[in-house]
């Protein structure tokens, strides 16, 4: 992205809490920000990378993000790492040792957990770390508080030398308020300063740190106690008092006005007295978290008596509409009745993949061979999943395709001894965690076919650059990693390698079908880039001639959102067999002419779209 | 409570909504509001549901519109218009445009597409006003011009004067020439004219 001109200190800007949380950091003086693409996170690295005077990378794991913002930590700057929620499982290894030597610039690590599972595998709740790796865990409940508590971290993190987690959720990320930013306040790096007992961590360095990181703890949560990031709101009805942080305490001022509210900036180290202080105002305490129950338990190991998941769900987000009828109930009261209808029943919308996305022709053709066991992985492939391809089996973490793959082969029963196992997954997938899973294949002699779809981008976060597009953050030239040199190296027979463009579907069947049949490791890479980057090129448009279509949807199995019925109908056939008729058009102002509709349509009824004017293609809703 | 506007927009990935939606915030902070905008979007850009939410008033808590409560549902598309009408308030009104964007999974046979969604949500007793937002862009010689014809079908239905979220709209096409700056003018005046045309003939 290209640098602009930041806002104006003290104007007040309407920013997501990804770009509030940018703005923070710029002002911190932060020196090295690194990160790899992840829901509900990206935003930030991309929006860091407008500012001037700072660092940016696309790192090709979260585990290298956080090590390269440890060094930079380490050598005095202040240093930047965010990533999504199943990142800092990667990262952890990194995380549970950093915490042992501290750091000496300020080091703020913004984990994006995707409560309500709008685009992630799980809904792990990240601030477990704080209490695994004892470190400070900081919640903002909305844009202003990411921007100041972003600030607030540099200082707690350089005031006790601990790297401090800013742990935000979807509702914080992805939510535009007002902000109203400051000015940016250089950071000098007092350099490295060697010092072994600190920085190498042998069994008997760790073991005299181990000591010392719990001091810090206690220092933390004396704190935190005492910090005005937790504050508590005394309200005027007494009955039930709230414990709440991130966008759950908006939910809870939304929903009950007038309670007690001991609101938590700092969740970890809990402030045990804070909630004692709160416990004491009112008749009971309900703790409001998302997603586990992790302070309701301290709490309750403290000897506080605490509500929380018994009368609240133990996923999700805890909107008003799911608190004010819990709370009414624990009250004894009516449950308000929303006012709301009930919703109107309709079709489901799932998300699928572009028109004429290169890796339609993959599934569409993964979708007519037998016999398969698809493994999959993260990223626009899993749509594979979906109709109309019904075409991957598993999906479970990134780069988990490789490593499930070989143990479906290796553990395969009787039962499964004529299928062949295939793992599907993309360049940036396969260079944050893949390629050492074909290594793992190929040492171990396992028989799996590997289709590498390149389509030089992270596509599912926006098409972010990457080590196999040759750009970087700022979209500059960068060294490209060759996909069939690096399989080659990683022990790949040569013959075994194959590259194909995925819209020529003949050739696609035929080396999938071969490869499938030969007991040992082969790797075919696709090589289209993904329809949203600058890299792809439209081609001319497709049209259906009505007249040609004899309405047997071959095309449809493609699963080209531009392709739409007309009509349908029965046909039977001569053995008796009755057959659904779809009669399609194309969508022509959307079409790109990919052709990939266009091989499997029998009647040859597909062709190349003639504009009705000559000068201006007719757009929209009722052409073709 | 009451002092907080509910604004819900829906469509689809790729429409262009949440845009629409932060063109809405930036005028309603213009006017001195404190605003949240937030989405319901789960990998919207693959052609996904998108219902975008926007609250303001003098100060905004929760960013999510609880159901029942939104004062004016924009919808971009018919079915999706139809998809968020239990987000609606009783009095509350819908503008949506008449486009149909069939799925693929309609497509497929898998599912139908209601055969009349503005007829469904007028049987259900509900406020609303439909025009054909796509057709106004394209004569105006540019289907994208189709989020501009829909703030401007909103523009009178705001606690605030059209020509504030106007400015707001236009802000946006600034450094892009004079030409788009008119083109929009003239798109967001098209769709606050056929809002008008539509309640007049309801009236």
């Amino acid at each position: 992205m290209a640098a602009v001109m930041p806002a104006p200190a003290a104007s007040r800007v309407l920013m997501s809490g990804n770009e509030a949380v940018a703005r923070g950091v710029w002002e911190a003086g932060v020196k090295v920000a690194a990160a790899y693409p992840g829901t509900p996170s990206t935003e930030m690295m991309e929006v860091v990378s407008t500012y001037p005077d700072i660092y940016a990378e696309w790192s090709v794991n979260e585990k290298v993000s956080l090590e390269v913002a440890i060094g930079a930590a380490f050598a005095g700057s202040r240093a930047f790492c965010c990533m999504k929620h199943v990142g800092m499982n990667v990262a952890s290894d990194a995380l549970m040792t950093l915490t042992l030597t501290g750091v000496v610039g300020g080091l703020v690590i913004a984990i994006a957990d995707d409560v309500g599972l709008s685009s992630s595998q799980n809904e792990q709740d990240s601030r477990y770390w704080g209490r695994f790796a004892h470190l400070p865990v900081l919640e903002p409940a909305d844009s202003q508080e990411a921007y100041e508590m972003t600030l607030a971290g540099y200082e707690i993190s350089e005031h006790f030398e601990v790297p401090v987690i800013l742990r935000m959720t979807t509702r914080i990320n992805h939510v535009k308020a007002p902000v109203t930013v400051g000015e940016r306040h250089a950071h000098a790096a007092s350099g490295f300063r060697k010092d072994p007992a600190r920085w190498v961590m042998t069994p008997a360095g760790a073991g005299k740190r181990i000591p010392l990181m719990f001091e810090r703890e206690a220092a933390l949560r004396a704190m935190a106690e005492t910090s005005e990031l937790n504050f508590i709101e005394p309200g005027s009805d007494r009955r039930v008092g709230f414990i709440a942080s991130g966008p759950a305490y908006m939910h809870v001022k939304e929903s009950f006005p007038d309670a007690p509210v001991l609101k938590l900036g700092i969740s970890c180290p809990l402030p045990v007295a804070r909630c004692r202080e709160l416990a004491a105002l009112v008749d009971q305490v309900v703790v409001v978290e998302e997603v586990e129950p992790l302070v309701e338990a301290e709490l309750k190991a403290a000897g506080i008596a605490v509500l929380g998941k018994e009368i609240l769900p133990r996923q999700g987000e805890l909107a008003p509409n799911v608190l004010r009828p819990a709370i009414a109930r624990l009250l004894g009261e009516n449950v308000p009745e929303t006012q709301s209808t009930a919703a109107m029943q309709l079709f489901p919308r799932p998300p699928t993949m572009c028109v004429a996305c290169p890796h339609l022709g993959v599934y569409y053709t993964l979708s007519q061979v037998r016999n398969l066991i698809i493994s999959g992985d993260i990223g626009c492939y899993t749509l594979g999943a979906g109709h109309p391809w019904n075409a991957l089996d598993t999906t479970i973490s990134m780069g988990a395709s490789m490593g499930i793959a070989l143990g479906l082969d290796k553990g395969r029963s009787e039962a499964d001894k004529d299928k062949r196992v295939l793992a599907v997954i993309g360049d940036s997938t396969f260079l944050h965690m893949g390629m050492q899973g074909l290594l793992d294949i190929v040492y171990n002699k396992g028989n799996v076919t590997v289709l590498l779809l390149d389509n030089r981008a992270v596509g599912m976060t926006g098409g972010q650059d990457n080590p196999g597009n040759g750009r970087d953050i700022y979209g500059e030239e960068a060294p490209r990693v060759d996909f069939a040199k690096l399989c080659e190296s990683l022990g790949v027979k040569k013959e075994r390698i194959h590259v194909v463009n995925p819209y020529e579907l003949p050739v696609l069947f035929k080396t999938i079908r071969e490869e499938v049949k030969v007991p040992e490791v082969s790797v075919i890479i696709t090589d289209q880039p993904c329809v949203l980057i600058k890299d792809y090129h439209k081609l001319k448009p497709y049209e259906v001639i009505d007249d040609k279509c004899t309405g047997c949807g071959n095309c449809l199995d493609v699963g080209c959102p531009a392709i739409h019925v007309t009509r349908r109908g029965k046909e039977v056939k001569a053995s008796g067999k009755e057959v659904d008729l779809a009669f399609v058009r194309i969508e022509t102002s959307v079409c790109t002419g990919c052709g990939l509709c266009v091989q499997p349509c029998a009647p040859d009824a597909i062709v190349h779209h003639v504009p009705v004017s000559p000068i201006r293609l007719v757009t929209g809703g009722g052409c073709a | 409570m009451s002092e907080t506007t509910n604004i819900l927009v829906v469509g689809i990935g790729g429409q262009g909504v949440m845009t629409a939606t932060e063109i809405l915030a930036e005028a309603a902070i213009a006017m001195g509001h404190d605003a949240k905008k937030t989405e319901v979007a789960g990998m919207a850009q693959r052609g996904g549901v998108v219902s975008s939410h926007l609250r303001f008033g003098p100060r905004v808590l929760s960013p999510q519109i609880t159901p029942g409560t939104a004062h004016v549902l924009l919808g971009f598309e018919s079915a999706e218009a139809m998809r968020w009408q239990h987000m609606l308030r009783p009095d509350g009104i819908t503008l949506m445009n008449t486009a149909k964007l069939v799925p693929p999974v309609v497509e497929l046979g898998l599912f139908d597409y209601p055969a009349d969604p503005l007829g469904e949500i007028r049987k259900a007793g509900r406020k609303v006003v439909a025009f054909d937002a796509t057709t106004i862009a394209q004569e105006l010689g540019d289907i994208r011009l189709g989020n501009t014809v829909m703030l401007g079908a909103i523009a009178d239905h705001l606690p605030f004067s059209a020509e504030v979220l106007l400015a707001c709209v236009l802000k946006r096409f600034e450094r892009k020439g004079e030409k788009l700056v008119d083109l929009n003018r003239r798109a967001f005046e098209a769709g606050r004219a056929a809002v008008g045309a539509a309640e007049a003939a309801l009236a």
